[in-house]
């Protein structure tokens, strides 16, 4: 047995988004010193992916989500949080001890668990969508509209999301169609307004994709009316997806309980699951808000919740009242 | 270490290369790119030499975008003696990255 396998820790963090890194610095300020499975690639979470974040409290002249990331994780680390850059990848959580196993082959024992696996972007559910994955369809415009110079392209969904990928295509496409499943955006005013004014962009309302067509490469789409059910091929270069996310919570499937849609239940206000000694926050959990303020949130609830579970277990007595926000007096 | 290859130098570097060449497709500004490139680099030290690791800056070699047809970053190729044994699209976990590099080349 290697020394991880031999030693029970008090808290594994899975994740490390807004949420992880959160809880991170609550957990670790608490002295629990937790382990956080931050992720061989997706370490970071999903503000990896994101440029300015402008609504950061904090932060007036907006911040790099990249940044924003490393600022939390220096945080936690300052305060004795251990970052493993590893994927977990089998939980075992029932029980008085639980097991975190690595992608590396590490075990990590732990007497509590916080889950804090985000969420991954949704996909359409077509045969030939990944077939053609990297091969015309995209779920990142920022990185890959770079490559559809003067063609035309599709983005399917109708939120903020997918109105803001649609602009950045502009940049590079020759046409931009928005294929909503409705017949109005769900994206704010602004945003909305925004796109109806772009001579770019155009609307395929009441439209789904029932199928994306290409061999090397995508060359065109078949979309369904959903009123009429009438179907129709379009020439498209590229599809760019954007219809939401789906919870990261396979690996917790069939020990705690997830609800309809795989999000992982909570109980009341409070981040545990129905399993003792786990708790989740962030996007795994909240299908509503999903911000990192949101996420940073919850995370600092699963550390206190956890901290609380732990004092429980020690038959120590729990103050609930929150810690206090400064220690450390300002010189 | 993980060296550029270029329009021009990709056939002696990559095709001629006596080991196998995993190539990653990337550029300064793409997020999920600077995920993976540490992942890489890692992997890299790991196989010790059994394959060679190159990157190329896809805003400055347009010839190898078009060559290739790339249209999603990061893109990985996997090359054995000239010819194209795997390509793997996106910023994916390195034990999945691990998986496909050894399963293709070695």
């Amino acid at each position: 047995m290697s020394e991880q396998s031999s030693t029970i820790r008090d808290l594994v963090i899975v994740g490390s988004g807004p949420a992880g890194y959160t809880a991170a610095v609550y957990a670790a300020r608490a002295g629990l010193a937790p382990v956080v499975v931050a992720g061989s690639v997706t370490a970071g979470g999903a503000l990896m992916n994101t440029t300015e974040v402008e609504n950061f409290p904090g932060f007036p002249a907006g911040i790099q989500g990249p940044d924003l990331m490393e600022a939390m994780r220096e945080q936690a680390e300052k305060f004795g949080a251990e970052v493993v850059w590893d994927d977990a990848t089998q939980l075992q959580l029932d029980g008085p001890v639980k097991t975190v196993v690595t992608g590396g082959g590490e075990t990590y024992l732990a007497r509590a668990v916080i889950l804090a696996t985000g969420s991954a972007y949704r996909e359409l559910g077509l045969p030939d969508e990944k077939r053609l994955s990297g091969r015309g369809v995209s779920w990142c415009a920022t990185c890959d509209g770079f490559f559809f110079r003067d063609q035309e392209l599709l983005v399917v969904g109708g939120g903020d999301s997918a109105v803001e990928e649609a602009t950045f295509l502009t940049r590079f496409a020759s046409k931009v169609t928005l294929v909503h499943r409705r017949g109005e955006l769900r994206a704010s005013k602004i945003m909305a307004e925004r796109a109806a004014s772009d001579p770019k962009i155009a609307f395929a309302w009441n439209s789904e994709v029932v199928a994306i067509h290409g061999t090397e490469k995508v060359t065109s789409v078949t979309l369904r009316d959903t009123v009429t059910g009438a179907e129709r091929d379009v020439a498209a270069g590229g599809i760019f997806v954007a219809i939401g996310h789906v919870p990261r919570t396979e690996l917790v499937r069939g020990q705690v309980d997830l609800d309809a849609n795989g999000y992982i239940e909570v109980i009341g206000r409070s981040t545990a699951t129905t399993l003792a000694g786990v708790f989740a926050c962030g996007d795994a959990v909240d299908h509503t808000y999903r911000q990192a303020i949101t996420a940073a949130g919850s995370g600092c609830s699963a550390a206190l919740d956890a901290q609380h579970y732990l004092a429980g277990l020690l038959d120590e007595v729990v103050d609930p009242e929150p810690p206090t926000e400064t220690l450390v007096p300002a010189s | 270490m993980i060296v550029e290859v270029t329009d021009s130098s990709f056939d002696e570097v990559v095709l001629a290369s006596s080991r196998p060449v995993v190539v990653d497709y990337r550029a300064q500004w793409c997020l999920p790119c600077r995920l993976v490139e540490p992942v890489l680099a890692e992997l890299d030290e790991e196989l010790a030499g059994r394959a060679r690791f190159v990157q190329v800056d896809c805003d400055l070699n347009p010839g190898l975008v078009a060559r290739f047809g790339i249209l999603t970053m990061p893109t990985i190729q996997l090359w054995r003696d000239g010819e194209l044994a795997g390509v793997v699209f996106g910023a994916r976990p390195k034990g999945a990255l691990r998986e496909e590099i050894l399963t293709a080349l070695l």
